[in-house]
């Protein structure tokens, strides 16, 4: 049926087509920087739960909004270090396992590492290119200067203006969700697509949960395509990006998000939610 | 006149007078998106508006929830990536207004949207952070800001400059290299502040109907400067009202 396949060591063919569990199992290691971009749209959390289900641990993880999938991540004691650039509970409030973590150490103590928009897209975008650092226009006159890692000013070398520089990230696994795979293992992705691009060129490896496998792409307003050879494993797991959305599949469940703010806010509700919600049941979308 | 209204639908209504017609307008969520929306209904109907999800030339027929709702990309003229949105739109210099919003603001319009009280490694209560705004406050022609003013949010010293406006004052915006012109006016439930020409403190240049400048200057954390030419803003017309209370019912809220 499927036949997009890749090399392992060289040698032994694969399908590129695993279940989501094996999927993680391979690509995902303790220790490891992850980003799981998806920006508001497409948000891969059907990976981020399975994630939580193998009991990863030590993760650096990157996103722009690190939004509910990363505030459970952190809750259930994933992440030793998170690289953002807001974080909030959109349309609602804080991300109350974040803060838990960050100013009480639960789970665990966590490091932050705290950009803005521009400057964190080009991280990604240094990352993409292979080039150690990016330029931009950015930070200036933000106390978030003195703060943070990996920002820096420097003069170009052309004339005298000086610009801010930041260093490039590169992740050991890019993890997204998008709408459509082909059977040759191309994905297809529109809608807002924020910075899906750049995470997979930065990446070493790249994850992708769909929503459908399609014998051919339809042309789609606004859409990106993902080649194959970019790409390590595929799941198909429908719903994989609930409750956010995907678009033309389904809507963003607003009320998900609202009622997560109790559920967070409380440890033993947390940890309840953990329980029968992740722990509790198989890999799968909503 | 009988009309009543709400300080809210005023703050609202009055931000979207500002916005002028065919300008191109970096939009944040909240109320200033739905100032802009709201524009586009009145005197301004072809703004251009971008959202940082890369969103281009949006025209929502109902308030998104979130900066990277559906409903801005269903009705986009286009939807990018968010290099091009930071790095060719913005950084740039191709955007004229810039619409946020804040947590506190100080007497030179910094913002601060990072944390309140104490410190940022152990905050009272931790915001969320930049997101797009710190380069919109440097990049854009000009900023707007929209915000209530409170003693909680009009404060001597904003507890972290996450975004500059006037940073200490004349020649802090020169020496940070931001390219924009900055904040021009600060539209708040009791009224507009606007730049003074000179020291760049804010300055309280109109009230809203019915608000006295004694509670004006009892809502700031500073002593508030007064124009001499103190205006009273225009009231909400029935057809603003009518515009401002059809958008925000469309809220799936």
């Amino acid at each position: 049926m499927i036949d997009a396949t890749i090399e392992l060591d060289g040698a032994l063919k694969v399908s590129k087509f695993l279940e989501l569990p094996q999927a993680i199992e391979s690509y995902v290691k303790n220790g490891d920087v992850i980003a799981m971009e998806g920006f508001t749209h497409l948000i891969p959390f059907a990976a981020g739960h399975e994630i939580i289900r193998q009991k990863i641990t030590d993760l650096t993880a990157v996103r722009l909004t690190p939004d509910l999938i990363y505030d459970q991540m952190i809750g259930a004691g994933c992440v030793k270090k998170l690289i953002f650039s807001w974080g909030g509970n959109p349309g609602v409030g804080s991300l109350h396992r974040f803060r838990d973590a960050y100013q009480n150490s639960w789970p665990n103590k966590i490091e932050i590492e705290e950009h803005t928009h521009a400057g964190l897209t080009n991280r990604y975008v240094a990352g993409a290119s292979g080039i150690g650092f990016a330029v931009l226009k950015g930070y200036s006159g933000s106390d978030l200067v003195s703060h943070t890692q990996n920002v820096a000013e420097i003069k170009s070398p052309f004339s005298d203006e000086v610009i801010t520089a930041v260093a490039a990230i590169n992740p050991d696994v890019t993890i997204l969700h998008a709408q459509q795979a082909d059977k040759a293992g191309n994905v297809m992705m529109w809608g807002i697509t924020g910075v899906a691009k750049e995470a997979v060129f930065a990446a070493s490896k790249v994850i992708v949960t769909v929503e459908e496998v399609v014998e051919k792409f339809e042309p789609k307003f606004s859409s990106i395509i993902i080649p194959s050879n970019l790409i390590d494993a595929i799941s198909v797991v429908p719903n994989g990006a609930w409750p956010s959305y995907a678009s033309d599949f389904y809507e963003r469940d607003n009320n998900q998000y609202i009622a997560w703010d109790d559920i967070s806010k409380d440890r033993d509700r947390f940890t309840e939610w953990l329980n029968s919600e992740i722990y509790n049941k198989s890999s799968a979308g909503k | 006149m009988n009309t009543t209204w709400t300080a809210d639908e005023m703050m609202t209504i009055a931000a979207a007078r500002t916005l002028q017609d065919g300008n191109t307008c970096f939009v944040g969520i909240g109320i200033p998106s739905t100032a802009a929306i709201l524009a586009k209904s009145m005197q301004a109907p072809s703004l251009f508006l971008i959202y940082e999800s890369g969103t281009v030339n949006t025209n929502p027929q109902k308030l998104p929830l979130s900066i990277g709702d559906g409903e801005l990309a269903n009705h986009a003229l286009t939807v990018v990536g968010m290099p091009e949105i930071f790095n060719y739109w913005l950084q740039s210099g191709r955007i004229d207004v810039g619409f946020l919003g804040a947590a506190q603001i100080d007497r030179f319009a910094n913002i601060n949207t990072t944390f309140i009280g104490q410190t940022y490694d152990s905050p009272k209560v931790r915001l969320p952070g930049a997101g797009g705004a710190t380069e919109i406050a440097a990049s854009c022609k000009e900023v707007a800001i929209i915000i209530r003013q409170t003693t909680r949010t009009f404060v001597k010293q904003v507890d972290f400059v996450t975004s500059m406006g006037f940073g200490d004052g004349p020649g802090s915006r020169e020496k940070n290299r931001l390219r924009g012109g900055g904040p021009s006016r600060v539209i708040t439930d009791l009224g507009i502040l606007e730049p003074d020409p000179k020291t760049l403190e804010l300055t309280m240049t109109y009230l809203h109907p019915g608000v006295d400048i004694s509670q004006a200057i009892e809502n700031t954390g500073w002593e508030l400067k007064v124009s001499p030419n103190l205006k009273t803003t225009k009231a909400p017309e029935q057809s603003e009202l009518d515009k401002v209370r059809a958008l925000v019912s469309t809220s799936d809220k």
